[in-house]
């Protein structure tokens, strides 16, 4: 078992990185195959580094510790008409700032505006050097400097401990309403995932549920839009309009993983919309189940424990279970290694 | 011949590799007009294959080189360095492929912004980033500066946009970032080259995302007796929770030159003129305009005009976009600046930007974009009265200190290439310019791309004052 440290404030993170050999940021475990490492690595868990730090509701930005619950930010957010425009997953798990940021995971509403990478400003981290530092900014619109805070967003923790980040948010729309749409097969759901992306909708989210039957679409916007949009939409893909209550379910279901069952390894993959048909077929023969969000950018996929990932063909990540972190990787360029030497040239972190 | 332009001669063709002065002398200079450096040759590839050769020729014989697309850098990011090899992209210019279900385009780094945009218009798309160079300035270098425009606020700017790239970077070797989907597993290798600077390595394919053209669009143009009045008109539109696509703001210097260039109509009397544009698909407009519109007729403005149709819309746009190089004409010579404070303080940064500029005995326009706090003071001086073009300088490090003591940035969407490197400490620690640092020499142990460029230190080009740019005197380019 991994040693586990909780610091409680920077210095004390500051103070761990550079008194042991081998370490490792972890949040609240929800995406338990990311942190899964050598016994040798001790853990700096950030349960006590939490809190939001800045909230400004009219500069759109706000300030959290990467041990902070998503869902507490969400709860702010929310109190002021505002939003994560990602719509990150794992909020009712518990999942912290900091893990979502290092995992890497937007939900279904990065459709519209874009992922957890779009909205990030700003990270204040520990090198392997051991020296804390700030990059990026905490204005909206910033040039100066590399943009660390992308590079890290899916990094896992592996090029520095991540202690706190700026993010942009928006204003939320007034409502939201949520069409059910079967579909034949994954086919016709690429059909409907290019008309969302085409249409004068706006669509806020467009998923192909993990039934595989039926593809989710969302709108936001005034309500009086939505009704007339919706019907738009139906008079060309037929289907219903789901209760406000029935559409949270179905949302919250997709965010918080409940259509897998504990035992599945689930990956995520990263694809062109294209290959989804070719992805879904692949998935059913290995007798697993998949959603496919963002319009078909992205699928998480659930296999049962005992299948082997590698039958998909395509690169994926393991989010949870026992199966390599990285699957079917392709082979990483010279500049991952020298820049993965320059922020950590002790391999005080994990290599990825 | 110079052993060393021998090199490069074998890799093109003669009339591909320029080094007489006369064709040297027209790439002396980028959009930041002030400083020039004569390098020693320039190459003009038709290929990706030549580029990687040539950057693999600097490898070779450590000569450093300058990625060059159309110039139009206002920081200037494609000054030449002496002795060095300007590669001038303008002929990889394609679009490569366009898949307009997945709404992507492949583009070579020589295709012009807007071009991108006019490949897609035919299937309903269209690229969002928009700097006001648009016309002219090129995608390759639109990524190495990650550049913004009028749409940042809800769009984002160039880094938002890019799902892949393949480059050459500086040690020679040619790798592949991201891809044709908007997700990635792992590091975001995309994000982390997109604004490098040059200092990585050149981009030679890069996929972008496309978005669906609004159906709908209400712009109003409202006027203000005050800088106060429209700042607080900003705040009011902002704490509304509408999400405009634009919100631009203008000052009287400003709208003088505007009027007097294109015949803009403005209210009279007016310290500043506000431009906000909602977009979206007609119901959702027809909702929130009714809001909006309600929101200005509460901030007391001198007077509201909403375009009523496309070609008024037009014209607002058209005044708005030709603005800084009417204010040009005002004087022989201007620095732009391209600071970020945060929104709320935007009346107070005006206010004394105001002040520090009548200290400094000169005149400074401003043209910005309100909502996201990006501000383009545009400093007029004459660089034939000694001491003119040193007070000019002096009042924008002024300007940018103000910025970062605000709690912003020095560079909203310019970068900060020659032009603001000396600045860069005031933003950073020692640690973190020495990560910075790490990174750059992690791509390019060398430092031959782009060298000189964005970090504190090095040669100092010579400053000239030429007066506005050929481009900037037809209106084509403006500096924003």
């Amino acid at each position: 078992m991994n040693p586990v440290l909780t610091p409680s404030t920077v210095n004390e993170f500051v103070e761990a990185v550079r008194s042991h050999p081998r370490v490792l940021a972890v949040g609240a475990g929800t995406k338990p195959r990311l942190s899964a490492v050598g016994d040798d690595v001790v853990r700096l868990s950030t349960a006590k580094l939490s809190g939001t730090t800045e909230y400004e509701p009219e500069e759109y930005t706000f300030t959290a510790l990467a041990g902070t619950p998503v869902r507490e930010i969400a709860a702010a957010l929310a109190a002021k008409g505002q939003y994560l425009p990602f719509d990150p997953f794992l909020l009712e798990a518990g999942a912290t700032l900091g893990g979502t940021v290092a995992a890497g995971l937007s939900g279904p509403g990065r459709f519209r505006f874009g992922g957890l990478r779009d909205f990030i400003l700003g990270v204040r981290f520990i090198d392997g050097l051991g020296r804390e530092l700030r990059l990026g900014g905490k204005v909206v619109k910033n040039a100066a400097g590399f943009d660390l805070p992308k590079f890290f967003v899916g990094s896992l923790g592996r090029f520095g401990v991540l202690l706190e980040f700026t993010f942009k948010v928006f204003p939320r729309a007034a409502s939201t309403l949520t069409l059910r749409l079967p579909v034949p097969d994954a086919t016709a759901a690429l059909a409907l995932f290019t008309a969302a992306g085409l249409g004068r909708w706006e669509a806020d989210a467009v998923d192909l549920l993990p039934s595989g039957d039926a593809v989710a679409l969302r709108l936001a916007g005034p309500e009086e839009t939505l009704v007339v949009l919706a019907q738009e939409i139906l008079t060309r893909f037929p289907g219903e309009i789901l209760s406000p209550i029935a559409a949270d379910a179905l949302w919250q279901s997709l965010r918080e993983f409940r259509w897998t069952s504990p035992e599945d390894t689930v990956l995520k993959i990263a694809l062109p919309p294209a290959e989804v048909p070719a992805l879904t077929a692949n998935v059913r023969v290995s007798d697993g189940r998949v959603h496919v969000s963002s319009g078909g950018n992205v699928a998480y996929v659930a296999l049962p424990g005992a299948a082997d990932p590698r039958i998909l063909g395509v690169p994926a990540l393991t989010l949870r279970g026992s199966t390599p972190l990285w699957i079917n990787p392709v082979t990483a360029p010279a500049i991952v290694a020298a820049v993965k030497s320059a922020l950590d040239p002790f391999n005080r972190f994990p290599g990825l | 011949m110079p052993p060393t332009l021998a090199r490069f001669a074998a890799l093109l063709p003669c009339d591909r590799l320029l080094f007489a002065p006369e064709h040297l002398a027209a790439y002396e200079s980028d959009a930041l007009t002030a400083f020039h450096t004569r390098p020693l040759a320039i190459a003009l590839p038709e290929t990706a294959d030549e580029v990687i050769a040539l950057v693999r020729a600097c490898h070779a014989e450590k000569i450093p080189f300058v990625a060059r697309g159309s110039g139009t850098s206002l920081s200037g990011g494609s000054l030449p360095v002496a002795g060095g090899l300007v590669i001038a992209l303008n002929r990889l210019n394609k679009v490569l492929h366009l898949d307009p279900a997945g709404r992507t385009a492949v583009v070579q780094p020589g295709v012009i912004n807007l071009a991108v945009t006019a490949a897609a218009a035919p299937h309903g798309l269209h690229y969002a980033p928009d700097p006001s160079s648009q016309s002219i300035c090129t995608i390759g270098g639109n990524v190495a500066f990650n550049s913004g425009g009028a749409h940042c606020l809800k769009y984002g700017m160039t880094s938002n946009h890019v799902l892949g790239i393949k480059a050459v970077l500086a040690t020679g070797e040619v790798v592949r970032f991201g891809g044709a989907s908007r997700e990635q597993i792992g590091p975001d290798w995309c994000g982390l080259f997109t604004g490098n600077e040059g200092l990585f390595g050149i981009a030679l394919e890069i996929t972008l995302q496309l978005l669906p053209k609004a159906e709908c669009f209400h712009t109003v143009l409202a006027g203000y007796r005050t800088l106060e009045q429209a700042g607080d008109a900003v705040s009011a539109i902002v704490a509304s929770g509408l999400l405009p696509g634009a919100i631009e703001m203008m000052d009287a210097l400003a709208l003088a030159a505007a009027s007097a260039a294109v015949h803009a109509d403005y209210p009279p009397g007016c310290e500043a003129v506000l431009i906000v544009e909602l977009e979206g698909p007609r119901e959702g407009v027809a909702a929130d305009r009714v809001r909006l519109d309600s929101i200005i007729a509460a901030s007391t403005p001198v007077e509201a005009r909403p375009a009523r149709n496309a070609a008024e819309r037009v014209a607002i746009w058209k005044g708005r976009k030709s603005a800084f190089s009417a204010v040009g004409r005002l004087s022989p010579d201007f620095i732009v600046q391209d600071g970020v404070v945060p929104r709320r303080r935007l009346g107070e940064a005006l206010r004394r930007i105001g002040e520090m500029t009548r200290e400094a005995g000169l005149r400074c326009a401003n043209v910005f974009h309100a909502g996201d706090g990006n501000l383009h003071p545009l400093i007029l001086y004459d660089g034939k009265q000694p001491g003119e073009f040193e007070r000019a300088e002096a009042l924008a490090g002024r300007i940018l200190k103000m910025c970062i003591a605000m709690g912003g940035s020095i560079t909203g969407e310019h970068g900060v290439g020659m032009e603001k490197r000396d600045y860069l400490p005031e933003l950073f620690n020692p640690d973190e310019i020495d990560c910075l640092q790490r990174i750059r020499t992690a791509f390019d142990p060398l430092t031959i791309a782009n060298p000189g460029k964005m970090f504190p230190g090095g040669d100092a080009p010579a400053l000239a004052t030429h007066g506005l740019h050929p481009l900037e005197k037809a209106g084509v380019i403006s500096r924003e």
